[in-house]
């Protein structure tokens, strides 16, 4: 039962963190492998307000969101635009990206550590016992996830019940064929590109409540995420928290009953079985 | 394919019929080869150590473009290849002689690369990236693990004594097998059929080209240097542990260089070993901490301004002039592109 609660309340974390990833993976096509370390940035972020400030993290949300759109709307237009225009093929394009987003993820860490210094950071927020059916849980943990719900639901209503949500599914389907009913791809990317960013940055400063960072932590949320957008489907943001809760209960189980030093293991293995059994993911749309 | 093995004796011999270029490309790698060959004679033991980084760095980083050059699937699993075939050696020396062990660490490399190749490379390319960028990690796990679970300690001894001069001549036969490897691939229907995906996966399935095959062999092949390299320097390294031995920054090292020198030549990552090691030497001794940010921006550099290499930004060159002088004698006469 424990097991299953905190998976759930990991799950709920990973959701958001993977629902960034997929606004730019699966609507602007861009294969982002610095997502992780624009979390990490979001979690830095809230930890600097908090120690600096004493600022609570759910406040420093409403400056670290802005502050993590603004630059990835930089990063789509000055770093990634160029190689969407000079590309061929999509396959290039492929290429040039995760060679570009490697670069970008070097260089943050590199800037992380200049200004952070090499060692864990963590804050005590919240630090209090919460009972879940009789068990106690620390509260931060649920005041996180009720807020990557909270996150999760808005963007999942706005993705589906706006003109802007719609414009950026079109894309999400088919770029090409979104350009010939007039919308503007570019933009559109920009804007999923940004928006992605944004949503990573936010699961960084909930994350940040209860777990611990340092610079170089990135990677093993960018691979999470990953593996979380492809068990899940691309494009799909219902098959994400599905694969999120999965992964969280794994993860989870694997901790506490194996070792908790496989986690990622525990998510390669998940990975693995997607492979070979559902390569389109749990609700994605077979690929041409 | 049909077997064919009249055909197949009569393909070996015309792969090795030489025209006049490549006779003198021949010579010339086989002097240069014995230039290198020399170093020991003459180095210091600094300037040797830096020549074994070189030449590890040289069979690492071509037999990564054996695979990634023509195909443009990443393989970020250097690491974690090297990291198997250092480990075995670690593991292996107190009950077995070292040549076995290579030997061992070899056929490891095949296994482990053969299972990661069937299983991601039969779809597109993303997923493979996406899986060798967490190998060295997932690998580097579960050796921890069943350390942990053994009872053994996590560090090991590699208590073997090989001089520099000898590892530097064997890393230096491994490169020329690599080179030779790489030259026949190259000449071969399995290179041609990996420049036909390179160029586009869908025309090669039409052309009845068993693409999953030919990118599984080659990735294997490509592993399996790496590994082989990793456990010719482990006695190097005296005291091996699995983060020592699976640390990712070796994966990211190679396609730097190999990027950097240009993968669609064989030697082309040759010319971003050399200078990058050298480089890489004094950066990382004058400014140790800057040493990441300094990677990410080099790999920026790469993807925009010398996405071809420092070969390709040579061929360029060469072609204008070569263009030019062509333009103005309007003479006729084929280079070899």
């Amino acid at each position: 039962m424990d097991v299953i609660i905190i998976g759930l309340l990991l799950g709920g974390n990973y959701a958001i963190m993977a629902m960034g990833l997929q606004l730019q993976y699966g609507v602007a096509r861009i294969m982002n492998l610095a997502s992780g370390e624009v979390l990490v940035c979001g979690a830095f972020g809230a930890i600097w307000l908090f120690t600096a400030y004493s600022l609570s993290p759910l406040l420093a949300l409403i400056g670290v969101v802005p502050a993590a759109f603004v630059v990835n709307w930089a990063i789509y237009w000055l770093m990634i635009l160029p190689l969407v225009k000079r590309a061929k093929t999509q396959g290039q394009l492929e290429v040039d990206c995760i060679l570009a987003t490697f670069g970008l993820s070097f260089m943050a860490i590199g800037i992380l550590l200049a200004m952070f210094g090499g060692e864990f950071l963590a804050y005590s927020y919240l630090a209090r016992p919460f009972e879940i059916l009789g068990q106690p849980y620390s509260l931060n943990r649920v005041v996180a996830f009720l807020c990557s719900t909270v996150l999760c639901v808005g963007l999942y209503l706005w993705l589906h019940h706006t003109r802007a949500g719609l414009t950026l599914r079109a894309v999400s389907v088919n770029p090409s064929a979104a350009g010939l009913v007039s919308i503007n791809v570019a933009r559109t990317s920009a804007l999923a590109f940004a928006l992605g960013g944004a949503v990573s940055a936010s699961g960084g400063a909930l994350l940040s409540m209860f777990l611990t960072f340092d610079a170089s932590t990135g990677v093993m949320f960018t691979m999470k995420a990953l593996v979380i957008v492809i068990m899940g489907g691309l494009g799909d943001i219902r098959g994400s928290i599905i694969a999120a809760f999965i992964l969280g209960l794994t993860e989870t189980a694997v901790a506490t009953y194996i070792d908790p030093g496989l986690t990622l293991a525990a998510a390669y293995v998940l990975f693995i079985v997607i492979l070979l059994v559902r390569p389109e993911g749990l609700l994605g749309r077979p690929s041409s | 394919m049909q077997p064919r093995p009249r055909g197949f004796v009569q393909g070996l011999r015309a792969t090795l019929v030489l025209s006049r270029a490549e006779r003198r490309d021949v010579i010339v790698s086989a002097a240069l080869l014995l230039a290198a060959a020399l170093l020991p004679l003459i180095a210091t033991d600094y300037w040797l150590s830096i020549g074994i980084s070189i030449a590890s760095f040289t069979v690492l980083a071509t037999s990564w473009a054996l695979f990634s050059g023509p195909t443009n699937y990443i393989s970020l699993a250097s690491a974690a290849f090297f990291g198997i075939g250092m480990y075995m050696v670690g593991a292996g020396l107190p009950y077995l002689p070292f040549p076995l062990l290579v030997l061992i660490a070899g056929v490891a490399g095949v296994l482990v690369s053969a299972v990661v190749g069937l299983a991601t490379l039969r779809i597109s390319g993303v997923y493979f990236v996406i899986f060798t960028l967490g190998l060295a990690e997932l690998v580097r796990q579960v050796v921890a693990w069943a350390q942990h679970v053994m009872g053994a300690s996590s560090g090991l001894y590699v208590l073997i004594s090989i001089s520099d001069p000898t590892l530097y001549w064997l890393l230096l036969g491994m490169a020329t097998v690599v080179y030779l490897v790489g030259w026949f691939i190259g000449r071969s229907r399995l290179g041609f059929a990996l420049r036909i995906i390179g160029n586009d996966e869908v025309v090669a399935v039409h052309c009845g080209i068993n693409t999953a095959r030919a990118k599984v062999v080659l990735f294997v092949i490509s592993s399996t240097f790496a590994s082989v390299t990793g456990a010719l320097l482990a006695p190097r390294y005296s005291y091996v542990e699995p983060s020592i031995a699976f640390s990712p920054f070796l994966s990211f090292e190679v396609v730097i260089m190999a990027l950097l020198g240009g993968v669609h030549r064989l030697w082309g990552p040759l010319v971003g070993v050399i200078p990058f090691t050298l480089l890489w030497e004094f950066i990382s001794s004058k400014f140790p901490t800057q040493t990441t940010i300094l990677l990410g921006a080099c790999f920026l550099l790469i993807v925009y301004f010398i996405p071809r290499g420092v070969v390709g930004l040579l061929e360029d060159l060469f072609r204008q002039r070569y263009g030019a002088l062509k333009a103005l004698f309007k003479s006729g006469g084929g280079g070899r592109a």
